[in-house]
Protein backbone atom coordinates (compact mmCIF):
# COMPACT_ATOMS: atom_id res chain seq x y z
CA UNK A 1 0.00 0.00 0.00
CA UNK A 2 2.63 2.53 1.12
CA UNK A 3 4.90 1.37 -1.72
CA UNK A 4 2.07 1.92 -4.23
CA UNK A 5 1.56 5.49 -3.06
CA UNK A 6 5.31 6.17 -3.17
CA UNK A 7 5.58 4.75 -6.69
CA UNK A 8 2.54 6.77 -7.80
CA UNK A 9 4.09 9.96 -6.39
CA UNK A 10 7.42 9.21 -8.08
CA UNK A 11 5.68 8.45 -11.38
CA UNK A 12 3.79 11.74 -11.28
CA UNK A 13 6.46 14.06 -9.84
CA UNK A 14 9.86 12.33 -10.04
CA UNK A 15 10.44 12.93 -13.75
CA UNK A 16 12.52 9.77 -13.88
CA UNK A 17 14.04 8.39 -17.04
CA UNK A 18 12.67 4.88 -16.32
CA UNK A 19 9.38 3.11 -15.64
CA UNK A 20 8.76 3.55 -11.91
CA UNK A 21 6.60 0.41 -11.69
CA UNK A 22 9.53 -1.76 -12.74
CA UNK A 23 12.06 -0.01 -10.48
CA UNK A 24 13.92 -2.05 -7.86
CA UNK A 25 13.17 -0.68 -4.35
CA UNK A 26 16.90 -0.23 -3.74
CA UNK A 27 17.71 1.41 -7.09
CA UNK A 28 19.42 4.82 -6.78
CA UNK A 29 16.77 7.34 -7.82
CA UNK A 30 19.37 10.03 -8.53
CA UNK A 31 21.05 7.74 -11.05
CA UNK A 32 17.76 7.36 -12.92
CA UNK A 33 17.23 11.10 -13.17
CA UNK A 34 15.77 12.43 -9.91
CA UNK A 35 16.89 16.06 -9.63
CA UNK A 36 16.89 18.18 -6.49
CA UNK A 37 14.11 20.27 -8.03
CA UNK A 38 11.94 17.20 -8.73
CA UNK A 39 12.73 15.74 -5.30
CA UNK A 40 11.10 18.76 -3.65
CA UNK A 41 7.92 18.09 -5.65
CA UNK A 42 8.11 14.45 -4.53
CA UNK A 43 8.42 15.60 -0.90
CA UNK A 44 5.39 17.90 -1.27
CA UNK A 45 3.29 15.13 -2.82
CA UNK A 46 4.33 12.65 -0.12
CA UNK A 47 3.42 15.17 2.61
CA UNK A 48 0.05 15.64 0.97
CA UNK A 49 -0.57 11.91 0.45
CA UNK A 50 0.38 10.82 3.95
CA UNK A 51 -0.69 13.99 5.74
CA UNK A 52 2.56 14.61 7.61
CA UNK A 53 5.46 17.04 7.44
CA UNK A 54 9.05 15.89 6.99
CA UNK A 55 11.04 17.23 9.94
CA UNK A 56 14.06 19.36 9.10
CA UNK A 57 16.62 16.64 9.83
CA UNK A 58 15.02 14.36 7.21
CA UNK A 59 15.19 16.96 4.45
CA UNK A 60 18.37 15.66 2.88
CA UNK A 61 19.30 13.84 -0.27
CA UNK A 62 19.79 10.46 1.42
CA UNK A 63 16.17 10.30 2.65
CA UNK A 64 14.93 10.19 -0.95
CA UNK A 65 17.69 8.16 -2.61
CA UNK A 66 15.56 5.01 -3.20
CA UNK A 67 12.02 3.72 -2.86
CA UNK A 68 13.18 1.69 0.15
CA UNK A 69 14.70 4.79 1.79
CA UNK A 70 11.51 6.80 1.24
CA UNK A 71 9.50 3.85 2.59
CA UNK A 72 11.61 3.81 5.77
CA UNK A 73 11.10 7.56 6.23
CA UNK A 74 7.35 7.35 5.62
CA UNK A 75 6.98 4.37 7.97
CA UNK A 76 8.88 6.19 10.70
CA UNK A 77 6.71 9.29 10.39
CA UNK A 78 3.35 7.53 10.16
CA UNK A 79 4.23 5.30 13.13
CA UNK A 80 5.25 8.36 15.12
CA UNK A 81 1.81 9.84 14.51
CA UNK A 82 0.00 6.65 15.63
CA UNK A 83 2.08 6.60 18.84
CA UNK B 1 59.46 45.37 -5.42
CA UNK B 2 60.97 44.26 -2.16
CA UNK B 3 62.09 40.68 -1.85
CA UNK B 4 59.42 38.58 -0.23
CA UNK B 5 60.42 35.99 2.30
CA UNK B 6 57.79 33.45 1.39
CA UNK B 7 59.00 30.67 3.62
CA UNK B 8 59.01 31.97 7.17
CA UNK B 9 55.95 34.25 7.23
CA UNK B 10 52.47 32.98 8.08
CA UNK B 11 49.98 32.22 5.32
CA UNK B 12 48.13 35.47 5.95
CA UNK B 13 51.36 37.51 6.03
CA UNK B 14 52.50 35.94 2.76
CA UNK B 15 49.13 36.73 1.20
CA UNK B 16 49.41 40.34 2.37
CA UNK B 17 52.86 40.73 0.84
CA UNK B 18 51.73 39.21 -2.46
CA UNK B 19 48.59 41.35 -2.53
CA UNK B 20 50.42 44.59 -1.80
CA UNK B 21 53.66 44.00 -3.68
CA UNK B 22 52.55 41.94 -6.69
CA UNK B 23 48.80 41.67 -7.26
CA UNK B 24 47.90 45.28 -6.44
CA UNK B 25 50.58 46.98 -8.57
CA UNK B 26 49.66 44.79 -11.56
CA UNK B 27 45.89 44.99 -11.18
CA UNK B 28 45.40 47.89 -13.59
CA UNK B 29 47.47 46.25 -16.33
CA UNK B 30 45.73 42.90 -15.84
CA UNK B 31 42.38 44.67 -16.18
CA UNK B 32 43.34 46.89 -19.11
CA UNK B 33 44.77 44.10 -21.22
CA UNK B 34 42.46 41.33 -19.92
CA UNK B 35 45.57 39.31 -19.29
CA UNK B 36 46.16 36.50 -16.83
CA UNK B 37 47.85 37.71 -13.61
CA UNK B 38 50.90 35.52 -14.24
CA UNK B 39 53.20 37.22 -11.74
CA UNK B 40 50.64 37.03 -8.91
CA UNK B 41 49.85 33.37 -9.52
CA UNK B 42 53.58 32.63 -9.73
CA UNK B 43 54.08 34.38 -6.38
CA UNK B 44 51.23 32.33 -4.89
CA UNK B 45 52.86 29.18 -6.25
CA UNK B 46 56.33 30.09 -4.92
CA UNK B 47 54.79 31.05 -1.59
CA UNK B 48 53.11 27.66 -1.30
CA UNK B 49 49.69 29.26 -1.16
CA UNK B 50 48.26 27.21 -4.03
CA UNK B 51 48.63 24.17 -1.75
CA UNK B 52 47.21 25.79 1.41
CA UNK B 53 44.08 23.66 1.58
CA UNK B 54 45.82 20.34 0.94
CA UNK B 55 46.37 18.27 4.10
CA UNK B 56 49.88 18.26 5.54
CA UNK B 57 50.26 14.50 5.03
CA UNK B 58 49.82 15.07 1.29
CA UNK B 59 52.42 17.82 1.28
CA UNK B 60 50.08 20.81 1.59
CA UNK B 61 49.65 23.60 4.08
CA UNK B 62 46.82 21.97 6.02
CA UNK B 63 44.80 25.20 6.21
CA UNK B 64 41.04 25.27 6.72
CA UNK B 65 38.46 27.06 4.64
CA UNK B 66 38.44 30.08 6.99
CA UNK B 67 42.12 30.73 6.52
CA UNK B 68 41.81 30.33 2.76
CA UNK B 69 38.81 32.69 2.79
CA UNK B 70 40.99 35.26 4.59
CA UNK B 71 43.72 34.83 1.96
CA UNK B 72 41.18 35.31 -0.83
CA UNK B 73 39.87 38.54 0.74
CA UNK B 74 43.41 39.86 1.19
CA UNK B 75 44.22 39.14 -2.46
CA UNK B 76 40.91 40.69 -3.55
CA UNK B 77 41.93 43.96 -1.93
CA UNK B 78 44.84 44.10 -4.38
CA UNK B 79 43.43 42.46 -7.52
CA UNK B 80 40.00 40.84 -7.77
CA UNK B 81 40.99 38.75 -10.81
CA UNK B 82 43.94 37.25 -8.91
CA UNK B 83 41.68 36.55 -5.93
CA UNK B 84 39.08 34.92 -8.18
CA UNK B 85 41.66 32.68 -9.85
CA UNK B 86 43.00 31.68 -6.44
CA UNK B 87 39.45 31.08 -5.13
CA UNK B 88 38.44 28.93 -8.10
CA UNK B 89 41.64 26.90 -7.80
CA UNK B 90 40.95 26.26 -4.10
CA UNK B 91 37.37 25.20 -4.89
CA UNK B 92 38.77 22.43 -7.12
CA UNK B 93 41.34 21.49 -4.48
CA UNK B 94 38.55 21.29 -1.89
CA UNK B 95 36.62 18.84 -4.09
CA UNK B 96 39.71 16.64 -4.43
CA UNK B 97 40.57 16.83 -0.72
CA UNK B 98 37.08 15.85 0.38
CA UNK B 99 36.03 13.48 -2.39
CA UNK B 100 39.25 12.11 -3.89
CA UNK B 101 39.74 9.33 -1.40
CA UNK B 102 41.43 6.88 -3.76
CA UNK B 103 45.17 6.13 -3.97
CA UNK B 104 45.38 7.60 -7.48
CA UNK B 105 43.60 10.84 -6.58
CA UNK B 106 45.55 11.19 -3.33
CA UNK B 107 48.76 10.80 -5.35
CA UNK B 108 47.49 13.48 -7.72
CA UNK B 109 46.84 15.86 -4.80
CA UNK B 110 50.39 15.16 -3.60
CA UNK B 111 51.58 16.19 -7.07
CA UNK B 112 49.39 19.32 -6.99
CA UNK B 113 51.05 20.27 -3.69
CA UNK B 114 54.62 19.39 -4.67
CA UNK B 115 54.60 21.02 -8.11
CA UNK B 116 52.26 23.91 -7.31
CA UNK B 117 49.77 22.86 -9.98
CA UNK B 118 46.91 25.23 -10.83
CA UNK B 119 43.46 23.65 -11.16
CA UNK B 120 40.50 25.02 -13.11
CA UNK B 121 36.88 24.05 -13.61
CA UNK B 122 34.61 23.19 -16.54
CA UNK B 123 31.09 22.91 -15.14
CA UNK B 124 28.96 24.85 -17.62
CA UNK B 125 28.27 23.46 -21.06
CA UNK B 126 27.11 24.79 -24.42
CA UNK B 127 23.39 24.09 -24.87
CA UNK B 128 22.68 23.58 -21.15
CA UNK B 129 22.11 27.24 -20.31
CA UNK B 130 24.03 27.69 -17.10
CA UNK B 131 22.49 24.82 -15.10
CA UNK B 132 25.63 23.23 -13.69
CA UNK B 133 23.61 20.33 -12.31
CA UNK B 134 22.90 19.05 -15.84
CA UNK B 135 25.32 17.72 -18.42
CA UNK B 136 24.92 16.76 -22.02
CA UNK B 137 28.43 15.34 -22.55
CA UNK B 138 29.15 11.91 -21.08
CA UNK B 139 32.12 9.89 -19.88
CA UNK B 140 32.84 7.10 -22.36
CA UNK B 141 34.76 4.20 -20.88
CA UNK B 142 36.84 1.44 -22.34
CA UNK B 143 38.62 -1.02 -20.04
CA UNK B 144 40.69 1.07 -17.64
CA UNK B 145 40.34 4.26 -19.70
CA UNK B 146 37.95 7.16 -20.15
CA UNK B 147 37.26 9.58 -22.98
CA UNK B 148 35.50 12.91 -22.62
CA UNK B 149 34.65 15.66 -25.08
CA UNK B 150 32.98 18.76 -23.66
CA UNK B 151 31.95 22.06 -25.26
CA UNK B 152 32.62 24.52 -22.44
CA UNK B 153 31.37 28.11 -22.97
CA UNK B 154 33.84 29.25 -20.29
CA UNK B 155 36.83 27.69 -18.61
CA UNK B 156 38.34 30.36 -16.40
CA UNK B 157 42.13 30.54 -16.98
CA UNK B 158 41.78 27.25 -18.87
CA UNK B 159 44.82 28.03 -21.01
CA UNK B 160 46.95 28.44 -17.85
CA UNK B 161 45.65 25.48 -15.85
CA UNK B 162 47.56 22.28 -15.14
CA UNK B 163 44.37 20.34 -14.54
CA UNK B 164 40.65 20.90 -15.16
CA UNK B 165 37.82 19.32 -13.20
CA UNK B 166 34.96 18.78 -15.66
CA UNK B 167 31.41 17.62 -15.09
CA UNK B 168 29.82 15.03 -17.38
CA UNK B 169 27.09 12.43 -17.34
CA UNK B 170 28.23 9.23 -15.64
CA UNK B 171 27.69 7.14 -18.82
CA UNK B 172 26.30 7.86 -22.29
CA UNK B 173 23.04 6.21 -21.09
CA UNK B 174 22.75 8.32 -17.91
CA UNK B 175 20.15 11.06 -17.46
CA UNK B 176 21.40 14.67 -17.60
CA UNK B 177 21.36 15.03 -13.81
CA UNK B 178 23.44 11.91 -13.05
CA UNK B 179 26.86 13.52 -13.22
CA UNK B 180 30.42 12.74 -12.24
CA UNK B 181 33.49 14.98 -11.89
CA UNK B 182 36.45 14.10 -14.10
CA UNK B 183 40.02 15.23 -13.42
CA UNK B 184 41.45 16.22 -16.81
CA UNK B 185 45.22 16.42 -16.49
CA UNK B 186 46.94 18.77 -18.88
CA UNK B 187 49.19 16.15 -20.50
CA UNK B 188 46.13 14.06 -21.30
CA UNK B 189 43.83 16.89 -22.34
CA UNK B 190 43.46 19.07 -25.43
CA UNK B 191 41.83 22.50 -25.39
CA UNK B 192 40.70 24.24 -28.56
CA UNK B 193 39.69 27.83 -27.91
CA UNK B 194 36.19 28.64 -29.18
CA UNK B 195 35.47 32.10 -27.77
CA UNK B 196 37.14 35.12 -26.18
CA UNK B 197 36.68 36.70 -22.77
CA UNK B 198 36.13 40.44 -23.12
CA UNK B 199 33.93 41.47 -20.21
CA UNK B 200 33.37 44.52 -18.04
CA UNK B 201 35.07 43.00 -15.01
CA UNK B 202 37.16 40.08 -13.79
CA UNK B 203 39.00 40.49 -17.04
CA UNK B 204 42.14 38.77 -15.78
CA UNK B 205 40.38 35.44 -15.25
CA UNK B 206 40.69 34.87 -19.02
CA UNK B 207 37.54 32.74 -19.04
CA UNK B 208 37.57 31.80 -22.70
CA UNK B 209 35.36 29.09 -24.19
CA UNK B 210 36.99 25.82 -25.19
CA UNK B 211 36.32 22.42 -26.62
CA UNK B 212 37.89 20.11 -24.06
CA UNK B 213 38.97 16.60 -25.03
CA UNK B 214 40.52 14.29 -22.47
CA UNK B 215 41.68 10.66 -22.57
CA UNK B 216 43.20 9.14 -19.46
CA UNK B 217 43.15 6.35 -16.89
CA UNK B 218 39.58 5.99 -15.58
CA UNK B 219 40.88 6.31 -12.02
CA UNK B 220 40.70 10.08 -12.71
CA UNK B 221 36.90 9.90 -12.78
CA UNK B 222 36.06 10.83 -9.19
CA UNK B 223 34.15 8.14 -7.28
CA UNK B 224 31.49 10.29 -5.55
CA UNK B 225 28.52 11.51 -7.57
CA UNK B 226 28.75 15.16 -8.59
CA UNK B 227 25.44 15.74 -6.78
CA UNK B 228 27.21 15.00 -3.49
CA UNK B 229 30.42 16.82 -4.42
CA UNK B 230 28.39 19.86 -5.45
CA UNK B 231 26.11 20.13 -2.43
CA UNK B 232 28.64 19.16 0.24
CA UNK B 233 31.76 20.87 -1.07
CA UNK B 234 31.71 22.77 -4.35
CA UNK B 235 28.64 24.87 -3.62
CA UNK B 236 29.53 25.98 -0.08
CA UNK B 237 33.22 26.47 -0.91
CA UNK B 238 32.35 28.47 -4.03
CA UNK B 239 29.90 30.75 -2.29
CA UNK B 240 32.23 31.38 0.66
CA UNK B 241 35.33 32.00 -1.46
CA UNK B 242 33.57 34.08 -4.11
CA UNK B 243 32.01 36.18 -1.35
CA UNK B 244 35.53 36.56 0.06
CA UNK B 245 36.70 37.93 -3.31
CA UNK B 246 33.87 40.48 -3.16
CA UNK B 247 34.72 41.32 0.43
CA UNK B 248 38.29 42.01 -0.67
CA UNK B 249 37.27 44.29 -3.50
CA UNK B 250 34.72 46.02 -1.25
CA UNK B 251 37.54 46.66 1.22
CA UNK B 252 39.59 48.21 -1.58
CA UNK B 253 36.67 50.57 -2.30
CA UNK B 254 36.39 51.50 1.37
CA UNK B 255 40.15 52.17 1.42
CA UNK B 256 39.70 54.74 -1.34
CA UNK B 257 36.67 56.38 0.29
CA UNK B 258 38.54 56.57 3.58
CA UNK B 259 41.55 58.08 1.81
CA UNK B 260 39.35 60.74 0.25
CA UNK B 261 37.64 61.71 3.50
CA UNK B 262 40.85 61.75 5.52
CA UNK B 263 42.62 63.89 2.92
CA UNK B 264 39.73 66.38 3.13
CA UNK B 265 39.87 66.30 6.94
CA UNK B 266 43.59 67.09 6.93
CA UNK B 267 42.95 70.19 4.86
CA UNK B 268 40.56 71.64 7.44
CA UNK B 269 41.12 70.24 10.92
CA UNK B 270 38.24 71.10 13.21
CA UNK B 271 35.47 70.81 10.63
CA UNK B 272 34.17 67.35 9.74
CA UNK B 273 34.07 66.91 5.96
CA UNK B 274 30.51 66.33 4.62
CA UNK B 275 31.54 62.96 3.17
CA UNK B 276 32.58 61.67 6.61
CA UNK B 277 28.97 60.84 7.40
CA UNK B 278 28.72 58.79 4.21
CA UNK B 279 31.94 57.03 5.18
CA UNK B 280 30.38 56.05 8.50
CA UNK B 281 27.39 54.59 6.62
CA UNK B 282 29.68 52.85 4.15
CA UNK B 283 31.74 51.24 6.89
CA UNK B 284 28.55 49.92 8.50
CA UNK B 285 27.55 48.22 5.25
CA UNK B 286 31.07 46.87 4.81
CA UNK B 287 30.88 45.40 8.29
CA UNK B 288 27.66 43.61 7.32
CA UNK B 289 29.45 41.99 4.39
CA UNK B 290 32.54 41.10 6.42
CA UNK B 291 30.50 39.51 9.21
CA UNK B 292 28.28 37.67 6.72
CA UNK B 293 31.26 36.14 4.94
CA UNK B 294 33.21 35.34 8.07
CA UNK B 295 30.29 33.68 9.86
CA UNK B 296 29.55 31.50 6.81
CA UNK B 297 33.21 30.50 6.59
CA UNK B 298 33.26 29.65 10.30
CA UNK B 299 30.07 27.59 10.00
CA UNK B 300 31.49 25.57 7.12
CA UNK B 301 34.94 25.32 8.69
CA UNK B 302 33.47 23.71 11.81
CA UNK B 303 31.62 21.11 9.74
CA UNK B 304 34.69 20.57 7.54
CA UNK B 305 37.01 20.05 10.51
CA UNK B 306 35.04 17.07 11.77
CA UNK B 307 33.92 16.00 8.27
CA UNK B 308 30.35 16.44 9.48
CA UNK B 309 28.11 15.28 6.63
CA UNK B 310 25.02 15.79 8.78
CA UNK B 311 25.61 19.54 8.69
CA UNK B 312 26.51 19.95 5.05
CA UNK B 313 23.84 17.56 3.75
CA UNK B 314 21.03 19.46 5.48
CA UNK B 315 18.72 21.51 3.30
CA UNK B 316 19.03 24.46 5.67
CA UNK B 317 22.77 24.61 5.01
CA UNK B 318 22.25 24.79 1.24
CA UNK B 319 19.66 27.54 1.69
CA UNK B 320 22.05 29.49 3.92
CA UNK B 321 24.94 29.21 1.46
CA UNK B 322 22.71 30.27 -1.43
CA UNK B 323 21.49 33.24 0.61
CA UNK B 324 25.09 34.18 1.38
CA UNK B 325 25.90 34.40 -2.33
CA UNK B 326 22.85 36.54 -3.11
CA UNK B 327 23.38 38.91 -0.17
CA UNK B 328 27.13 39.29 -0.62
CA UNK B 329 26.86 39.93 -4.35
CA UNK B 330 24.36 42.75 -3.71
CA UNK B 331 26.29 44.27 -0.83
CA UNK B 332 29.49 44.55 -2.86
CA UNK B 333 27.76 46.68 -5.52
CA UNK B 334 26.21 48.82 -2.80
CA UNK B 335 29.58 49.32 -1.13
CA UNK B 336 31.45 50.34 -4.31
CA UNK B 337 28.58 52.67 -5.29
CA UNK B 338 28.70 54.37 -1.89
CA UNK B 339 32.48 54.73 -2.19
CA UNK B 340 31.93 56.37 -5.58
CA UNK B 341 29.47 58.83 -4.02
CA UNK B 342 32.10 59.75 -1.43
CA UNK B 343 35.05 60.07 -3.83
CA UNK B 344 33.01 61.97 -6.42
CA UNK B 345 34.80 62.87 -9.64
CA UNK B 346 38.07 61.48 -8.26
CA UNK B 347 36.41 58.09 -8.09
CA UNK B 348 34.71 58.50 -11.44
CA UNK B 349 37.89 59.47 -13.28
CA UNK B 350 40.03 56.87 -14.92
CA UNK B 351 43.67 57.05 -13.93
CA UNK B 352 43.12 58.94 -10.68
CA UNK B 353 44.55 57.28 -7.56
CA UNK B 354 40.98 57.10 -6.22
CA UNK B 355 39.50 55.71 -9.45
CA UNK B 356 36.76 53.17 -8.73
CA UNK B 357 36.06 52.11 -12.31
CA UNK B 358 37.67 48.69 -12.15
CA UNK B 359 36.18 47.90 -8.75
CA UNK B 360 32.71 48.91 -9.94
CA UNK B 361 33.00 46.79 -13.09
CA UNK B 362 34.27 43.83 -11.07
CA UNK B 363 31.50 44.26 -8.49
CA UNK B 364 28.75 43.98 -11.08
CA UNK B 365 29.95 40.51 -12.04
CA UNK B 366 29.10 39.13 -8.61
CA UNK B 367 25.34 38.89 -9.16
CA UNK B 368 25.80 37.41 -12.63
CA UNK B 369 28.45 34.72 -12.17
CA UNK B 370 25.89 32.02 -11.43
CA UNK B 371 22.96 34.37 -11.77
CA UNK B 372 21.21 35.40 -8.55
CA UNK B 373 17.88 34.66 -10.25
CA UNK B 374 18.90 31.02 -10.61
CA UNK B 375 20.05 30.83 -6.99
CA UNK B 376 16.89 32.50 -5.68
CA UNK B 377 14.81 30.11 -7.79
CA UNK B 378 16.62 27.17 -6.14
CA UNK B 379 15.97 28.56 -2.69
CA UNK B 380 12.34 29.30 -3.57
CA UNK B 381 11.88 25.63 -4.47
CA UNK B 382 13.66 24.36 -1.33
CA UNK B 383 11.63 26.71 0.89
CA UNK B 384 8.43 24.98 -0.27
CA UNK B 385 9.36 22.16 2.11
CA UNK B 386 12.09 23.50 4.39
CA UNK B 387 11.29 24.46 7.97
CA UNK B 388 13.49 25.57 10.82
CA UNK B 389 14.34 22.83 13.23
Amino acid sequence: MTDDVIRAVLAEHGRLAVDVAALDPDADLYQVGLTSHASVNVMLALEDSFDFEFPEQMLRKRTFESIAAIRAAVDGLTRAEVD
Amino acid sequence: MTAIDLTSASVVERAQRISEDVAGPNAEAVDRHARFPVESVEALRVGGLLASLIPVDLGGGGAGIREVADVVAILGRGCASTAMVYAMHQIQVACLVRHGRTPVLAAYLREVAADGLLLASATTEVGIGGDVRSSSCAVERSPGRFHLTKEAPVISYGAFADGILATARRTPASPASDQVLVVCRRAHTRLEQRSDWDTLGFRGTCSNGFTLTSDDDDAYVMPDSYADISSQTMLPTSHILWASVWLGLATAAVDKARGFVQAAARKSPGSTPPAALHLAELVAVHQQLADLVQSAARRYDEAWGVDDREVVEAMGFVIAMNALKVSASQLVVDIVSRAMQICGMAGYSNGSPLSLGRLLRDAYGAALMVNNDRINANNAQLLLVHRER
